[in-house]
């Protein structure tokens, strides 16, 4: 294992994928905790960004674009482009890095596809640690893509330091969408296809929406940029202001705040999965678990006090007070 | 949560007929794989760091034009040279038995012409992962 | 009672009593059946009142508008369609002999299939091109392949189709050259290029620049040859394609009519006058297996392309409403099993074609599933057309299937769905933007993978590959290209390169690349002079990739 960290550590392409299929396939938990442990004193360098929006909205050819920039600057790209895996068959059709395939001979960029397989939070907690691998290995950004609708997807957004939201015209119903959970994550506005119409409408909208926002939180307004990833427009305007706000988010100490917010999640979400790991081996849940279904079911006893019952036991065991 | 199996369905050289891979790469996310595509014009330089970044356990190529004895062996070649040859390359297209041979000494070691149903490619898969 | 409900009632008498006999003690082999295209196929189609009176306006007379029935007064009785195999592989050499021998066994025209490379504008030595040189057609890198390539074919005689696409100008200029060379002056050529890059996004693949400056290159075609060219075919605007990709029929004809309207639209926006280039507008449509879903679709095309050109783009000379098009048999329904039955299936689909009333058609090989086609495969196949025209009676009368019921029904069904389609498109804003956002490539796809789902279930039958299958020696006859080829074609250039004068060429690149910055300037001329030069086509294509830039796959799972 301290081997697979240090290549890691040595930006060894095939130990960083490596160690990310370790981290999602789960079959071997402790490898995977001494991996990300070793790897740990070296997190820290690498600018998080998430990219989310509606489909459509050219997620992709955006970030295909801002990679090239990015690159030009010689700086080091980590992408990871999370995709929904079929509820039925389990399988997923990973195609987020086709827009970005002219990066593929390029060493300096890694793309890695990942498949959200189906559990909910599930997904968060592994691209938390492939965040940290790539991290480890030196990348200078980390960029998460997701579509932007659903509750896993604003949990993998809050892994990011800044979340770039992407939208576009024409979609006039997402904005009422996205308001439930997305804008509010939102950090900075990117309207793509710029040229199409609506464009400056839908940017009104963005700027009303945000004025509607609780804006105890900060002084610094949301930048809302104007793009067109097609025509490579407005790209290095975009940049500069996701960087800007980036710096300013490190310099005001937000930066530090953000992440030891996330660290806390995650140190509750580990705790919180270790404890019902131990819980469910001590409850026996897997084995017993029909006959309680069934015992509810007959209406034998009623659900609250069966389990209280057999929790109480659990502490009881454990000395709990 | 078990190791789940991951398939790059790739298309070497300028033949743009995706029809059939992308039928494919459908079929296996359908059987339950974890399926990368990589879209048309890729080299077998792309193809292999794709492979090897997505840690793939297994290679699929699709071309048409007759370019295979050319490029698939180039695949597996790089894959070699990269240390990588443990993941498995298979093929399929418009492919001569004839030349079938030829390519499994080469490295692929499946073949699949046209008319073969998607149960053989998932068959194969399931034996050889 | 009516004579229109005594009718009805007969209908359901028969219905009620005749067939529930029959179906009583023999069921129907299937609770449903449909076409290919999965439209309801009823047990039988009736007269609809109205009929007669609905003629002159749904049917009318061939050569007439909406030229449902034809859009020549006399189609096969006064010429057949054009016979015209596509062919080339290897070298300009080879593929000279198999246009002379195809012309000698009585086709009456040329079809000119290109490599890969060539195709997508790179030359033969373009690192890139490795493994790819010749395979799927002719290698031409300049001028000097396409005279070895036309060497002794007349091309005031013989019409010459030539299937590129991204770089069309290119080819064109070069076919314009070589017949210069040939003392035969512009106005009497005749021919047509593909120049399609609509279709290239959505189903093919093969294109070069993104779609601005693609349709610049194209409308500067369309007036260079108002001009110059006037007897060519400045486009063939394709369905066949998109067919092979896997979409369903009336798929086929509206994304089809829909990449024609963008075409128009561009043509109009830089101040061309319609009807000065519609009537040089060509298609090019899919034979398919369903018979009659085949001849309804065409007779459905024409009638929908007539409508718009009259109504949505106001043009006056009925020759800019008549749609013509080429036709080429479906070759992925042929089958690497038990090849042979692809003979049977390809004379299907020519009596599909023909009942449909093609102008041009090309009749796939029996080997088509296993390789380029052999000499004996490919006589074979323009024998087939010779004997549906020469055999087979169909072509005594015009367009004998109308009135069919079930083929008017089905031509009636085919048009009101491909106008949703149509109307859906513009709704989007335009067939740019619908490729863009992926909306025709999902339909494309999601027909695709249906109808494979039911070639794996069984409930699709394909003769020798699911059923009625034999264990089989595999062929031994396929014709293969000499991997050597591309060294021959590398050294070839290599010499071109040392005798040729290189400061004209540097020259000509660079007013190329000055014009190419202009998007006012017609790049024909800069292009035929530069080719002259023999620069070559990998050459004058970086150019215009340095100035349009390249485009980017713009895919849809």
């Amino acid at each position: 294992m301290q081997n697979l960290a240090r290549q890691v550590l040595k930006q060894d392409i095939r130990a960083i994928a490596r160690s990310i299929s370790l981290i999602e396939n789960e079959t071997d938990i402790t490898q995977k905790e001494v991996l990300i442990d070793t790897l740990h004193p070296h997190c820290g360098n690498a600018i998080v960004w998430g990219i989310t929006g509606p489909p459509g909205a050219g997620k992709s050819c955006l970030l295909d674009r801002f990679i090239e920039h990015l690159r030009q600057d010689n700086k080091t790209v980590a992408v990871i482009a999370v995709d929904p895996s079929s509820p039925f068959s389990g399988g997923a059709l990973l195609g987020d890095r086709l827009r970005m395939q002219k990066h593929a001979t390029d060493d300096s960029v890694f793309i890695r596809s990942m498949a959200s397989r189906g559990h909910l939070g599930g997904v968060a907690g592994a691209t938390a640690d492939a965040i940290k691998i790539f991290d480890a290995a030196g990348f200078n950004y980390v960029i998460i893509e997701t579509i932007g609708v659903g509750q896993t997807e604003i949990e993998v957004m809050e892994l990011s330091d800044i979340v770039l939201l992407v939208l576009v015209p024409g979609l006039g119903d997402e904005i009422q969408a996205l308001k439930a959970g997305v804008m509010e994550i939102g950090d900075i506005f990117i309207i793509n296809k710029k040229d199409l119409d609506g464009a400056d409408r839908l940017k009104s909208e963005v700027e009303y929406v945000l004025s509607l926002k609780d804006s105890t939180e900060s002084d610094s307004k949301h930048p809302i940029c104007m793009t067109s990833a097609t025509q490579n427009d407005g790209i290095g305007n975009a940049l500069s202001q996701i960087n800007s706000y980036f710096a300013g988010l490190r310099d005001d100490g937000r930066l530090a705040q953000k992440r030891k917010e996330r660290i806390e999640k995650e140190l509750k979400h580990i705790a919180t999965t270790k404890i019902m790991a131990s819980a469910n081996r001590f409850l026996n849940i897997d084995q017993r678990l029909n006959g309680w279904v069934e015992e509810v079911f007959q209406k034998k006893v009623s659900p609250y006090k069966l389990l209280n019952k057999k929790i109480g036991d659990f502490l009881q065991e454990i000395n709990w007070q | 949560m078990m190791k789940k199996i991951r398939i790059l369905i790739a298309k070497p050289g300028l033949d743009g007929h995706d029809r059939g891979a992308k039928y494919v790469a459908r079929a296996l996310k359908d059987a339950g794989y974890e399926v990368i595509y990589t879209g048309i014009r890729q080299t077998p330089d792309a193809i292999v760091k794709t492979a090897i970044q997505e840690d793939v356990d297994f290679i699929g190529l699709s071309l048409l034009s007759g370019a295979h004895n050319e490029l698939f062996p180039k695949v597996v070649e790089l894959l070699k040279s990269k240390n990588a040859d443990d993941i498995i390359v298979f093929g399929g297209g418009v492919i001569p038995e004839s030349d079938i041979p030829g390519l499994k000494e080469n490295g692929i070691r499946a073949v699949f012409t046209p008319g073969t149903p998607i149960k053989d490619i998932i068959a194969y898969i399931e034996s050889a992962k | 009672m009516s004579k229109d409900e005594r009718f009805q009632k007969h209908r359901k008498d028969w219905e009620d009593t005749t067939v529930k006999k029959m179906t009583d003690r023999f069921p129907e082999r299937k609770s449903e059946f449909a076409t290919i295209s999965w439209i309801p196929a009823d047990r039988i189609d009736i007269p609809e009142s109205g009929d007669f009176d609905n003629y002159s306006d749904k049917l009318g007379f061939p050569g007439e508008y909406p030229y449902t029935r034809g859009v020549q007064p006399t189609m096969y009785r006064g010429r057949f369609w054009t016979m015209r195999q596509y062919a080339g592989f290897g070298t300009a050499e080879e593929s000279n002999e198999r246009y002379k021998f195809l012309l000698e066994q009585g086709q009456t025209g040329l079809s000119i299939a290109f490599d890969l490379p060539t195709q997508i504008g790179y030359d033969s030595d373009d690192p890139i091109a490795e493994g790819e040189v010749g395979k799927v057609g002719v290698a031409i890198d300049t001028i000097e392949d396409m005279e070895i390539l036309f060497d002794g074919i007349p091309l005031d005689k013989v019409s010459t189709s030539m299937t590129i696409n991204a770089p069309a100008a290119v080819l064109l200029a070069m076919y314009v050259a070589v017949a210069e060379k040939q003392g035969v002056s512009r106005d009497k050529l005749t021919g047509t290029i593909q120049n399609d890059i609509l279709k290239e996004y959505m189903a093919r693949g093969t294109y070069i620049f993104p779609p601005k400056p693609s349709l610049r290159l194209i409308t500067n075609i369309f007036e260079y040859c108002s001009a110059e060219v006037p007897k060519w075919n400045t486009i063939s605007i394709s369905g066949y394609h998109i067919r092979e990709a896997g979409s369903t029929a009336v798929q086929e004809i509206a994304f089809t009519l829909a990449n024609g309207i963008e075409y128009v639209k561009a043509a109009l926006k830089v101040g061309m006058d319609i009807d000065s280039f519609a009537d040089r507008l060509s298609f090019f449509f899919n034979a398919h297996n369903d018979l009659l879903e085949e001849v309804a679709k065409f007779r459905a095309a024409r009638r929908i392309w007539a409508k718009v050109m009259k109504e949505k783009f106001n043009a006056q000379k009925p020759t800019s409403m008549m749609l013509r098009f080429h036709t080429q048999t479906g070759g992925s329904t042929l089958t690497a099993q038990q090849p042979d039955n692809n003979i049977v299936r390809v004379a299907i689909q020519t009596l599909a074609a023909v009942l449909g009333g093609t102008q041009s058609l090309h009749t796939n090989s029996r080997d088509e599933a296993l390789g380029l086609p052999t000499e004996d495969s490919v006589r074979i196949a323009l024998r087939t057309q010779q004997i549906v025209a020469h055999e087979s009676g169909v072509t005594n009368s015009i367009d004998p299937l109308a009135g069919s019921y079930t083929i008017e029904k089905l031509t009636d069904t085919i048009e009101a769905q491909a106008w949703h389609y149509l109307n859906k498109i513009e709704d989007i804003g335009g067939m740019v933007r619908a490729i863009e956002n992926g909306y025709v490539q999902k339909e494309i796809q999601d027909a695709a993978y249906r109808y494979q789902q039911e070639v794996e279930s069984g409930e699709r039958v394909v003769v020798g590959v699911n059923k009625f299958t034999i264990k089989e020696n595999p062929p031994s006859d396929i014709l293969k290209v000499d991997p050597k080829l591309r060294d021959l074609q590398i050294n070839k250039l290599s010499e071109i390169k040392k005798l040729r004068n290189n400061e004209n060429v540097t020259q000509k690149l660079n007013e190329l690349r000055l014009a190419a910055q202009d998007p006012d300037i017609n790049l024909m001329p800069t292009i035929i002079a530069a080719v002259k030069e023999y620069a070559t086509l990998g050459e004058i294509c970086n150019i215009l990739r340095e100035v349009f830039g390249e485009y980017q796959e713009s895919i849809v799972l």
